[in-house]
């Protein structure tokens, strides 16, 4: 089986006037319809460059990333970004955020109720119905956040991706927010890839988690699959064998491998 | 940035009546006289009063100063006696040229609205293209940065060379003096615009013109009003001073006219007219632009 998004030999590197510095370097990752991917390491090690040359905000120096076969290397709907900081715009309300992307993206397809009804379901399925004519700056970060998520589920992306979605947000807020992403994962199956820098969120939300080596020219120093079985219950998962596994050897990987990697 | 953002001054938020509270929950049964005002009246009252006390004194001061007999300006009393035609019936129509003042500012406020809308839209555009494109900017910043620091009237006698009219003059005049401010506050607001909402645009693949007008004007709405009130400011300004000397009708030239007619009390009321009407374009700038930009300013 061929993979669903590719990421071929992946290198970048930025350059401000005549020093060139390699961001990444040689990234080769496959990944399967369906799955969710982290993508974890220290910061600078280049993980929101991986993202934004995904989603097509910056161009590959060399390589390339593959959606179903085809090369992509332009923004478009069909690769959602929920952004870190939300970037939900101010002037507009919850509904009319989503609306703006679905107006956009299934303006000719489909007719203004279908289209009404399509957002009120997507709000619905992060809870924000209740709040849909509210502006951003009246409600709270985990909310913003929500409807971000909402925005890009909206628009019927072929992967979504999440650059340290719940980082701005307080532990509490967080969990329910995860709990959110695995719910609405179960129910639309999803391919998602997730940037975070939280080992626990990795490891509960994941298939895979890649970790990623220290920068400059960072690249995949393992990829990690995680083999508990769905639905995944917080509670449960604090004693499993399995999870505990998994949480050690990534952790072992960022506080003790990875400064080996960076010695050498 | 070259032109400071002017900060529209908040409007006084209305006095909470704390102590009008605390008196009903201990029960007193007093019923102050705070109390039965109803809040919006004691807001307006505390906002109104405090100017009415200020402008009764000045001119108290005023009439003192020049009361007296062979003073070289006239008292404010003087003036009711000589031009009370002009304050009471500001539309009063009683020959070609003797008009009311109503008239004379409806002229004036005419050319302004034509030339401010004209450099409103272009100074927006332009302001747009120059936020937008290093390019752009690179090459007509510094010609904009000298244009605007010439004077309103300095532009007059080249228009009238170009337009051979007066009133298009006055207009272009208008228009060139208060477009700088519009376009260079259009500009840094542009530049401003935050990379997320970028972002959000090129995921969606906004072209150009959805851009402009759901990202692009919206994010950068505050900076452009505030523009946008700089511009009315100094139109206004222009005109009474281009008026005065094109001729014709309109307030600036009403000036000049008694002026030359020696009607020192017509000129005191002229000037009343214009700061208030001054005073009342630049509110209506500053509340539609805060009406339009309340989400993106409360961010």
């Amino acid at each position: 089986m061929s993979a669903y998004l590719k990421l071929d030999h992946i290198s970048k590197s930025f350059r401000r006037g005549s020093t060139e510095t390699e961001v990444l370097r040689d990234i080769n990752l496959s990944i399967e319809k369906g799955q969710i991917v982290s993508i974890i390491g220290h910061s600078g090690c280049g993980k929101s460059t991986l993202l934004n040359l995904i989603a097509g905000l910056t161009q590959v120096t060399t390589g390339g990333v593959l959606l179903e076969n085809h090369e992509v290397n332009s923004p478009g709907p069909e690769r959602a970004v929920v952004f870190q900081n939300h970037s939900l715009l101010p002037w507009l309300t919850v509904y009319d955020n989503v609306a703006l992307a679905v107006d956009k993206v299934f303006g000719r397809s489909k007719s203004r109720r279908e289209r009404n009804d399509w957002i009120m379901h997507n709000l619905d399925l992060v809870q924000m119905t209740h709040a849909k004519d509210k502006r951003p700056t009246e409600i709270s970060g985990g909310m913003k956040q929500r409807v971000g998520i909402a925005r890009a589920l909206a628009i019927e992306p072929k992967i979504l991706l999440l650059d340290e979605p719940f980082g701005a947000l307080d532990a509490l807020t967080r969990a329910h927010l995860q709990d959110s992403v695995m719910q609405i994962h179960a129910s639309l199956k999803n391919t998602m890839i997730m940037i975070t820098h939280d080992v626990d969120e990795a490891v509960l939300l994941s298939d895979r988690i890649v970790m990623m080596t220290n920068g400059p020219s960072a690249t995949i120093g393992e990829v990690l699959t995680v083999p508990l079985a769905r639905p995944r219950k917080r509670l449960d998962l604090v004693a499993d064998r399995q999870y505990i596994a998994a949480r050690e050897a990534v952790l072992k990987f960022l506080y003790e491998r990875h400064r080996f990697v960076e010695a050498a | 940035m070259t032109l400071a953002a002017v900060k529209t001054e908040k409007s006084d938020a209305p006095v909470v009546s704390a102590d009008a509270k605390v008196i009903a929950f201990t029960g007193a049964p007093k019923t102050s006289f705070a109390k039965m005002l109803p809040r919006y009246a004691r807001s307006v009252a505390s906002n109104v009063i405090p100017p009415l006390i200020t402008a009764a004194l000045l001119l108290l001061i005023w009439q003192i100063a020049f009361g007296r007999a062979g003073a070289t300006l006239p008292s404010p009393t003087q003036v009711w006696k000589d031009a009370k035609d002009l304050i009471v019936d500001p539309f009063f129509v009683s020959g070609p040229q003797d008009i009311g003042l109503g008239w004379r500012t409806l002229t004036s406020l005419q050319r302004v609205g034509i030339g401010f809308s004209v450099s409103a839209v272009v100074g927006v555009l332009v302001g747009t293209l120059v936020g937008q494109s290093v390019w752009a900017m690179r090459g007509l910043d510094p010609i904009f940065q000298i244009l605007r620091t010439v004077p309103p009237l300095a532009w007059l006698p080249i228009s009238l060379a170009a337009f051979r009219d007066s009133s298009p003059s006055a207009i272009f005049v208008i228009f060139i003096t208060s477009i700088w401010p519009i376009l260079i506050n259009t500009a840094v607001g542009v530049r401003n615009i935050p990379q997320d909402y970028r972002n959000v645009a090129q995921v969606l693949r906004l072209n150009t013109f959805e851009f402009f007008w759901k990202i692009m004007l919206p994010s950068a709405a505050p900076y452009i009003f505030t523009g946008l009130r700089i511009g009315i400011g100094l139109a206004w300004l222009a005109i009474v001073a281009a008026e005065m000397l094109t001729g014709g009708v309109g307030i600036g030239f009403f000036i000049w006219d008694a002026w030359n007619s020696s009607r020192l009390s017509d000129i005191v009321v002229a000037l009343f007219y214009i700061g208030i009407v001054g005073f009342v374009l630049d509110r209506i700038v500053g509340a539609v632009g805060s009406l339009i930009t309340r989400g993106t300013a409360a961010s």
